[in-house]
């Protein structure tokens, strides 16, 4: 690899090391959830290139010390794609690989939804709508501290269902918080069905205009626009920003993708086989 | 024969005291949700703006954001009525704040029925039993204005999540000013041998006069302040079951899952004596609070007749 990293300074991986190292962290998230017998494929997927632009090339973080007080701060709202998480912060150095395999077993530090026991996650999850707030209070002890940090928070689209989403939306924008970026993994999909059966959201653009947001849209899996549009959110930053990422439940392997039965379920033997061929 | 005492504000001591603390604790940091004038925290929010937010009523995102700042090194004091404090972001206060054990400071007013007029929707009479029930949670009820300043001193001094409940009321003032609040340490205010009065908040001082209309009759009443609901000073509480043999436990609060079901745990399982509860058995009504005590058996009276009734239960 031609990256690599400095603490605090981010990487500087290229677009198609970046998209290899997604292939790789897919295998991760199906091998992962197939050793545990449970947890969250559709959004794990959905989620991986948004995760992979802030990790790999977007935020500063120190992996050696999670706590670095000057870090950029991510906060994973939809905290039952743990997997994907999971498998991004393992590659960014903040615990080994192996550790992967204790995902929902006894005594293991990887817990079921991200909890901050893992080192490199921020905030407790698990029950929807609260990382949007948390991402405020850590935005507001920036200002407090006088520190330049950026706070990203990843809401899944079905999450924005959620009342508390559009209180802490409401006071992002009234207490003037534009080192924070709220980005939905906008897949479609919620835990039952298709979002649009379930509550409809758009027109989801406007709400977020409406709230006081500056809302920008991107391809959630095209690293060139991801990498792009995250940029962007860093630059002349006069309210919050919000990024609507479209993305495809389950991408990258084919049964699995806009498929709501993927949504928290895991891969049995057979599918296990299929989808680390189809990720080969 | 019962006491005459001086009637204070809680709710205003606690926003006098958090202005004392401004500059001790830098980090110190407010956050209301649009009661800031009735839980006195607007004295703070006028005086150190850059150091408060409103987020007006809406308690998830008040308790979330709180979360927020508690997991970046800041100590948020958040405040508002007990009823939109606890009921409201209990699931916030579960996830975000017991669970990973965050530094938050939950001070809440306007509990119980001393909340009065506004009637039961008003009327926390639940906050101690949800909040008990939250592992990470330390736990204050304060007597009094005097126990409230140590209370929000020591909760803002030690790590961990922090709930106090204050009322709306004036209450009784029961202690003196050169009391020493200890934390998780219940506080013997009169020594006794035949039964126990456990008490707690504004329920201390009407357990004093309970006392003094025992004494009357010939019975000699211990009276404990548990301020600290959680933990609990188990000690004190059974060594009161062992030395007076019968227990009468006192809270303006539901009878479920406050102070009387706290010390039925201790006693029961360390050692059974007759216990009574005095507290609240429902939902009450819009009226002023020293009616709603009367009408709710919350009086000197009743912990009188409860005690009698627990010394008559020994074996």
């Amino acid at each position: 690899m031609s990256g690599g990293s400095a603490p605090g300074t981010g990487h500087t991986y290229s677009v198609p090391e970046l998209q290899n190292i997604a292939k790789e962290l897919r295998r991760d998230i199906i091998q992962t959830i197939y050793t545990a017998g449970s947890g969250h494929p559709g959004g794990s997927l959905s989620e991986l290139e948004i995760l992979i632009a802030l990790y790999f090339r977007v935020m500063r973080y120190d992996p050696k010390n999670p706590g670095w007080p000057d870090r950029d701060r991510f906060v994973l709202s939809k905290g039952h794609a743990s997997p994907g998480f999971y498998a991004v912060l393992s590659r960014a150095g903040f615990f080994p690989r192996e550790e992967l395999s204790t995902y929902r077993q006894l005594n293991s530090r990887i817990q079921g939804h991200a909890h901050p026991m893992t080192p490199g996650v921020e905030m407790n999850s698990g029950s929807l709508g609260m990382g949007l707030s948390f991402a405020l209070g850590c935005a507001l002890a920036a200002r407090l501290d006088k520190k330049d940090y950026m706070v990203y928070a990843l809401l899944g689209d079905g999450e924005c269902d959620e009342g508390e989403i559009w209180e802490a939306a409401m006071s992002a924008a009234h207490h003037k918080a534009t080192n924070l970026v709220a980005i939905v993994d906008r897949n479609r999909i919620q835990n039952d069905r298709f979002t649009d059966d379930v509550m409809a959201l758009d027109p989801l653009d406007r709400k977020w205009r409406d709230f006081g947001w500056r809302v920008m849209e991107t391809d959630g899996h095209d690293l060139d626009q991801l990498l792009a549009t995250l940029e962007k959110a860093r630059t002349r930053r006069t309210r919050p920003t919000a990024i609507i990422a479209h993305t495809v439940k389950g991408k990258g392997v084919s049964f699995m993708e806009n498929n709501p039965g993927f949504h928290g379920r895991a891969p049995n033997a057979e599918e296990f086989q299929k989808a680390m061929e189809e990720l080969a | 024969m019962v006491a005459q005492r001086k009637m204070a504000s809680t709710r205003q001591t606690y926003g006098e005291t958090l202005l004392e603390m401004a500059d001790s604790f830098p980090d110190l940091v407010v956050l209301g949700g649009d009661l800031n004038v009735s839980v006195f925290t607007h004295l703070w929010r006028d005086k150190y703006p850059e150091r408060f937010f409103d987020f007006g009523p809406a308690e998830q995102n008040l308790v979330g954001v709180g979360a927020g700042l508690a997991a970046s090194g800041k100590v948020p004091f958040v405040s508002t009525f007990s009823v939109f404090g606890v009921g409201r972001p209990f699931d916030q206060l579960r996830v975000l704040v017991s669970q990973p054990g965050l530094n938050f400071k939950l001070v809440c007013t306007h509990a119980g029925i001393l909340t009065g007029e506004d009637g039961m929707s008003a009327h926390g009479i639940e906050d101690l039993s949800l909040i008990c029930s939250l592992p990470s949670f330390t736990v204050i009820s304060p007597a009094d204005t005097v126990e409230t300043v140590q209370a929000v001193k020591t909760a803002a001094s030690e790590d961990g999540p922090f709930y106090i409940r204050l009322s709306r009321a004036a209450t009784p003032v029961v202690h003196d000013d050169d009391y020493e609040f200890e934390l998780g340490k219940a506080e013997l205010m009169r020594e006794g041998e035949d039964v126990t009065i456990v008490a707690t908040g504004v329920m201390v001082s009407v357990s004093l006069d309970a006392a003094e209309m025992l004494e009357a009759q010939g019975l000699q009443a211990r009276v404990l302040n548990v301020h600290t609901l959680k933990p609990v000073d188990e000690e004190a509480i059974i060594a009161a079951a062992r030395e007076t043999g019968a227990v009468v436990s006192a809270e303006e609060h539901y009878f479920h899952g406050g102070l009387g079901s706290i010390v039925a745990q201790v006693i029961g399982g360390n050692h059974p004596v007759p216990l009574e509860m005095v507290a609240l058995q429902g939902y009450s009504e819009s009226a002023k609070a020293e009616e709603l005590m009367v009408k709710c058996g919350l009086t000197a009276e009743k912990v009188k007749e409860a005690a009698l009734k627990a010394v008559s239960r020994k074996q």
